[in-house]
C-alpha cells in the first residue's frame, strides 16, 4: 500500500461527496458520519450518472440519474445485479488517505 | 536487596501499578512516587459527582497518606519532576534529584486549550484536576458560564454547574453533541434532554475569540458575531498525551511515549503507562485499558512475562441524569447492516450495528439496561443469526415486542393540535372516541377534526385506533418510504404540532426505521421543516436531489444546463451579450430556447459551475431555477403596452409576480403566466396559477396542468386591482407551501383538499394577510440568488484532488 494524502475530512460535507481524479477514472468520496468515508467508483454501471452527486443516506448512496441504490461497504447495488468498485482509505487525525497502488498509481511521490 | 523504583504522576494508572506491585511483590521494590498536583491518587473520574455535590473530594480519594505511609510508599507531591536523565538514572525534581533502577512515566494528559485570542484570560479553564472542578464549584445562581465542548467532560461540566443553579450554555462545533460516541439521534435525545435541565446547546457554533475585561473574561464571542457573556469559560475539547518529559529526555514518541506490548518504552529501564502513551498507534482515553496496562507494566516490573492487548471498548457513559451507552464500532467497518428501534413516547433510540452475522456495534439512549448483554454479544463475537429480528428489543423479549407505528401518536400530549384548519386537539378527539364517536365521521360531526382540508385523516384514524384498538379497522395508508409508517400528510402534521425542528428531531420523534432516511423521505422532510420554521430550520442541501445542490440541470453525460431568469420573458441586448459571451468562454454546445422563454445553456460542465454564474451575475442575470421545486418562470404575453388587444400590463404584473416568488421553495416547481385578454396568448389555462385579464380585472385561476397530465385551471376569484391579483397569488402558494404534500403539483393538492376550502381560506382577509406574512418571513430568508452565493465557491465544485497529474509524468 501507499497511502496518499487527499485532504482534510472537512472539505467533504457530511452526507455528501467529493471527486478525486486518478489514472482509473474519477473515484467519488463519501462521508457518511463525522469520521466515516468511504472511496468508490463515481461512474453508475447502469448509464455512468456521477454517484457522488447523490443522496447520501446510511451508507448508501442513490444515483442520481434514475435512483439505483449502492451500498458503499461493499459496491454492491441494492435489488439489481451490478457492483462498483470500491478503493481503500483511511482517516488519521483528520486527514483523508487513499491507497495509491490500488488507484493505479506507480508511485505515492 | 530492594530496587529503586521511580514513578512520575501519581493518577489512576501509575495507583494501579503500585497497587499490584504491592500485592504481589511487596519487597521487590523501594518506591518513590512524584506528583505534580499537591495530593496522591484520587479517582478522577468521580469528579463530576464532586462538582454535581453528590461526593465530596474525601469520598473519592483512593490512596490516603495513611496509605502511602503503611505500603512504605515515598511520596513527593506537589513537586514537579523537570528533567530525566537516562544516562545517570536520574529523575530531576523541583526540589532535588534522585536515582532509579526502574523508571515508570504516569504523566498522563494535557487538556487542549485552543488558542483562541484570549485563551490566557483570567477565569479561562479547563476540566482536568480537583482545582478544575473547585473553581467551576463556585458557580451558582446568577452566573453565567460557557462551556465549549460538547463531548462527555464539557456535558459533565455543564451538568454539573446547572445543578447548582449556574445559567450554562454549551457550545460545540459538530452538528450534534458528543459525535464520536453517539450518532445523530442520540446526540439529538442528549441535547433535548440537557435543554430540559435548563442547559442552553448551540450545535454547529464557531468560537472566534474571547472577550475580557482587566485580564479576566467576560464573553465569549462566535463567528457569527453573537457574543454570550460569562463569568467563567470552560474549555473541555480534548486532551493530548503528556510527552514533554519523555520526549526530552529522548524516548521513542509519536503522539504518546512509544511502548511495547510489555510497557516498556525504548530504554529498557523506562516503562510508561496510562494517557500518556502510545500502543501500536493507538492512544488512550478511559481508565479500563489503563488497568490492564498497569497490570502489564507491573508484571514486566516484577520479571514476569505478560502482554497488553487492546480490547473492544465499550463505554457506558453517564452524563448526569441522562442514559446513554455506545459501544464497539458503530462508525467503521465492511458489509455492516443497521437495525434501528425507537420509542418516541419512552424517548428510546437503539441502534445496533451489524456485521455478517455478529453484532459490532451499538448505541443507545433513553434505556440502556440491555447495554451489557448486547457488550457481550459484541465482545464474544457471537453469532446472531437465529436471533436477528428481536436482537434489538433485548435478551428479555427474545421472539417478543415489535416497533409499534401508532407509537409517535400514542406519545402526543393531549394538548397537541391534530386539525390545524379547526384548531382541534388530540384530548379533544379522544374524549369523543371515548363518548362514543367510533369512526372518522362520527368524529368530524363531533369535533370538526379533518372536516376541513382534510390532510389530518391519517392522524384521526390513528387515533380511533389507539384509542379503541381492533375495534377500529385502519385503512391502509402509502407510508413516505420504507423509512417510516406514517404517510406524508401524517409527518407534515405532525411537525407542526410537536414543533419538531430538526431532522433528527422528526426521526426519533415519529420513529424512523433508519439512521438518517433515505433518498425518498430525506428531501421530503428537508422541505416541511424549511416551509414550517424557516427561520429556526436551516435548509440541509445533503438532502437535495443534485439539480438543488449544484443550483443547474443534471444532464444524462453529467454535464449540467444553465438557465438564467429573465424576468416574465423579457431580456435586453446587455443580457443577450453576456450570455453569449459566456456561451463562447465556456464552450457551450448547446443553446435552445425553452418552452418557458428563456435561454437554456445545455453542457455546461460541473467546476465551471461557478465561474460561468460569477459571469452572468456581472450582467444582473441570476439563477431562474430551471431545477427547483420552487418558482420557475412567470410566462407573459406583450399587454397593454404594445397589443392593440391588451386590457392591463400583464407583462408589468408576471414581472412583479416573479419578483415576489422567486427563491421561495415549494412542494413541487410552481408556474405561472399571465396574459393581457382571453386570447391568452401566455397561455395562463394551464399553470400552477394562471391570470388572464380583463377589463374589469383579473381573473385568478389556480391547479392547471400540461405536463404528464393535462387540466384547465379553475377559476380561484376575480378581483378588481392589480395588488388583489398578486395578495391572492402569493396565498394560494403560501398556502400550498403550508399544507402539500411534497411532489404534489398544485392541482393534484387542489384534488385532495377541495376547491372551495382553498377558496375560503383565501376570501378570509384576516386568513390571507397570515398567509402573506408567513410567506414574506420565508422570503427574508430565500429570495437570494444562489448562484451569486456559490460563485465564489469554485473550489467546493472541483475534484478535491487530481491523482492523475503525477502518474504521467
Ligand atoms: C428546458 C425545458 C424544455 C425546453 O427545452 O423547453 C424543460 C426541460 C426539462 N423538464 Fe420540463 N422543461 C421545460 C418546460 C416544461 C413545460 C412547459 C412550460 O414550462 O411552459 C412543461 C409543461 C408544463 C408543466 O410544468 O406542467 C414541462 C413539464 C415537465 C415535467 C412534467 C411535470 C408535471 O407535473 O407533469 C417534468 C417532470 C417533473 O418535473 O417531474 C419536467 C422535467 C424536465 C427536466 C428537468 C427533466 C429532468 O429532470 O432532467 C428537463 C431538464 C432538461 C435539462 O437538462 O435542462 N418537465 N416542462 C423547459 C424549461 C422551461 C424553463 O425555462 O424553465
Ligand atoms: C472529569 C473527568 C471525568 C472522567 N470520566 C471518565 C469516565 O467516566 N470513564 C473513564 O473511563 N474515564 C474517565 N475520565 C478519564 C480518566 O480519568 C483518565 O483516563 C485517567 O485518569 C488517566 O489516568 P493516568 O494515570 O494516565 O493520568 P492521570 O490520572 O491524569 O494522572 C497523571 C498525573 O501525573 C501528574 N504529572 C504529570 N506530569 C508530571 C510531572 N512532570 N511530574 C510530576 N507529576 C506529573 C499529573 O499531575 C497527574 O496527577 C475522566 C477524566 C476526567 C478529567
Ligand atoms: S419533454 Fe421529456 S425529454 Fe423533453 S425536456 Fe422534457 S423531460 Fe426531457
Ligand atoms: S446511471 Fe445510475 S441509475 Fe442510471
Amino acid at each position: 500500500m501507499s497511502w496518499i494524502d487527499i485532504g482534510q475530512i472537512d472539505d467533504v460535507p457530511e452526507r455528501g461527496a467529493r471527486v478525486v481524479k486518478t489514472p482509473l477514472g474519477c473515484v467519488a468520496l463519501f462521508r457518511t458520519a463525522p469520521e466515516e468515508v468511504f472511496a468508490v467508483s463515481n461512474t453508475c454501471p447502469h448509464k455512468a450518472g456521477p454517484l457522488a452527486e447523490g443522496i447520501v443516506h446510511g451508507n448508501k448512496v442513490t444515483c442520481p440519474l434514475h435512483n439505483w441504490v449502492f451500498d458503499l461497504n461493499t459496491g454492491q447495488a441494492v435489488g439489481e445485479d451490478a457492483q462498483i468498485d470500491t478503493y481503500p482509505v483511511k482517516l488519521e487525525s483528520g486527514r483523508i488517505f487513499l491507497d495509491g497502488t490500488a488507484l493505479g498509481k506507480r508511485s505515492a511521490a | 536487596m530492594k530496587q529503586k523504583l521511580v514513578i512520575i504522576g501519581a493518577g489512576m494508572a501509575s495507583g494501579r501499578v503500585i497497587e499490584q506491585l504491592l500485592e504481589h511483590a511487596p519487597d521487590a521494590y523501594d518506591i518513590t512516587l512524584f506528583n505534580a498536583e499537591p495530593r496522591g491518587n484520587y479517582n478522577r473520574i468521580m469528579l463530576s459527582p464532586v462538582l454535581s455535590g453528590d461526593k465530596t473530594y474525601d469520598e473519592i480519594v483512593t490512596h490516603s497518606d495513611a496509605w502511602y505511609a503503611e505500603h512504605g510508599v515515598t511520596c513527593r507531591f506537589g513537586e514537579k519532576v523537570l528533567r530525566i536523565d537516562r544516562e545517570n538514572r536520574e529523575v530531576e525534581g523541583e526540589n532535588g534529584t534522585l536515582s532509579y533502577d526502574k523508571l515508570v512515566v504516569a504523566s498522563g494528559s494535557n487538556p487542549f486549550i485552543i488558542p483562541l485570542p484570549g485563551h490566557d484570560l483570567e477565569g479561562v479553564i479547563a476540566y482536568r484536576d480537583l482545582e478544575d472542578t473547585e473553581r467551576m464549584m463556585t458557580m451558582t445562581e446568577g452566573n453565567r458560564v460557557v462551556v465549549i465542548g460538547g463531548g462527555l467532560l464539557g456535558l459533565e461540566a455543564a451538568a454539573g454547574m446547572a445543578a447548582r443553579g449556574a445559567d450554562v450554555t454549551v457550545i460545540h462545533i459538530m452538528g450534534h453533541l458528543m459525535e464520536r460516541q453517539l450518532d445523530e439521534a442520540a446526540g439529538y435525545l442528549l441535547k433535548k434532554s440537557l435543554e430540559e435541565k435548563g442547559i442552553t446547546v448551540r450545535v454547529s457554533a464557531n468560537s472566534k475569540q474571547i472577550l475580557g475585561e482587566n485580564g479576566k473574561v467576560r464573553a465569549l464571542q462566535l463567528d457569527d458575531g453573537t457574543e454570550l457573556p460569562c463569568d467563567l469559560l470552560v474549555m473541555a475539547v480534548g486532551i493530548r498525551p503528556n510527552i514533554a518529559l519523555g520526549k526530552e529526555a529522548g524516548l521513542a514518541v509519536g503522539r504518546g511515549i512509544h511502548v511495547d506490548d510489555q510497557m516498556l518504552t525504548s530504554d529498557e529501564n523506562i516503562l510508561a503507562v496510562g494517557e500518556c502513551v502510545e500502543h501500536d498507534g493507538a492512544i488512550f482515553g478511559l481508565v479500563a485499558p489503563l488497568y490492564d496496562q498497569a497490570r502489564v507494566a507491573a508484571q514486566t516490573l516484577m520479571g514476569e512475562a505478560a502482554t497488553f492487548v487492546q480490547k473492544t471498548l465499550s463505554t457506558k457513559l453517564k452524563v448526569t441524569g441522562c442514559d446513554l451507552f455506545s459501544a464497539g464500532d458503530f462508525a467503521e467497518g465492511e458489509g455492516r447492516e443497521d437495525i434501528v428501534f425507537r420509542d418516541p413516547a419512552r424517548g428510546v433510540y437503539k441502534r445496533l450495528v451489524i456485521e455478517g452475522d455478529r453484532l459490532v456495534g451499538c448505541v443507545m439512549y433513553g434505556d440502556t439496561a440491555d447495554g451489557n448483554w448486547f457488550f457481550g454479544l459484541i465482545k464474544d463475537a457471537t453469532s446472531i443469526e437465529d436471533m436477528r429480528d428481536t436482537v434489538i428489543f433485548g435478551p428479555a423479549f427474545q421472539g417478543g415486542a415489535q416497533s409499534d407505528p401508532l407509537s409517535a401518536v400514542a406519545a402526543l400530549p393531549p394538548e397537541a393540535e391534530i386539525c390545524g384548519c379547526n384548531g382541534v386537539c388530540k384530548g379533544t378527539i379522544v374524549e369523543a372516541i371515548q363518548a362514543g364517536a367510533n369512526d372518522l365521521g362520527a368524529v368530524k360531526a363531533v369535533t370538526k377534526a379533518s372536516a376541513s382540508c382534510g390532510t389530518c385523516t391519517g392522524l384521526v384514524e390513528q387515533l380511533l385506533q389507539v384509542t379503541l384498538g381492533d375495534d377500529f379497522q385502519m385503512p391502509t395508508v402509502q407510508p413516505v418510504c420504507g423509512c417510516t409508517d406514517l404517510c406524508h400528510e401524517d409527518v407534515r402534521r405532525l411537525i407542526k404540532s410537536q414543533e419538531l425542528k430538526s431532522q433528527a428531531a422528526v426521526w426519533q420523534e415519529l420513529g424512523w426505521k433508519t439512521p438518517n432516511g433515505c433518498h425518498v423521505c430525506r428531501p421530503a422532510v428537508n422541505f416541511y421543516l424549511l416551509a414550517d420554521w424557516p427561520l429556526e430550520y436551516r435548509d440541509d442541501p445533503q438532502s437535495r436531489f443534485v439539480n438543488e445542490r449544484k443550483h443547474a440541470n443534471i444532464q444524462k453525460d453529467g454535464t449540467f444546463s444553465v438557465v438564467p431568469r429573465m424576468w416574465g420573458g423579457i431580456t435586453n441586448p446587455g443580457e443577450l451579450r453576456a450570455i453569449a459571451d459566456a456561451a463562447e468562454k465556456f464552450g457551450v454546445p448547446t443553446v435552445k430556447v425553452t418552452g418557458g422563454q428563456r435561454i437554456d445553456l445545455l453542457g455546461v460542465k460541473g467546476e465551471d459551475l461557478p465561474a460561468i454564474w460569477a459571469d452572468l451575475n456581472r450582467a444582473g442575470l441570476v439563477s431562474g431555477h430551471a431545477y427547483s421545486k420552487g418558482l420557475r418562470t412567470v410566462k407573459t404575453c406583450v399587454g397593454t403596452d404594445h397589443c392593440r388587444f391588451g386590457t392591463q400590463d400583464s407583462t408589468g404584473l408576471g414581472i412583479k409576480l416573479e419578483q415576489m416568488l422567486w427563491g421561495s421553495w415549494t412542494p413541487h416547481k410552481v408556474k405561472l403566466a399571465v396574459s393581457g385578454c382571453p386570447r391568452n396568448c401566455a397561455e395562463a389555462t394551464c399553470k400552477d396559477v394562471g391570470i388572464i385579464c380583463v377589463d374589469s380585472g383579473y381573473q385568478v385561476g389556480v391547479g392547471g396542468a400540461a405536463g404528464m397530465d393535462l387540466k384547465e385551471t379553475e377559476r380561484l376569484l376575480d378581483v378588481p386591482t392589480e395588488q388583489e391579483a398578486i395578495d391572492v397569488t402569493v396565498a394560494f402558494v403560501q398556502l400550498y407551501r403550508e399544507s402539500a404534500k411534497y411532489l404534489d403539483r398544485p392541482y393534484k393538492w387542489v384534488a385532495k383538499v377541495g376547491l372551495d376550502w382553498v377558496r375560503e381560506r383565501i376570501m378570509d382577509l384576516e386568513e390571507r394577510r397570515r398567509l402573506i406574512d408567513a410567506f414574506e418571513l420565508s422570503q427574508t430568508i430565500y429570495r437570494k440568488d444562489p448562484w451569486a452565493e456559490h460563485a465564489d465557491k469554485s473550489r467546493d465544485f472541483a475534484p478535491l484532488a487530481d491523482l492523475t497529474l503525477e502518474a504521467a509524468e
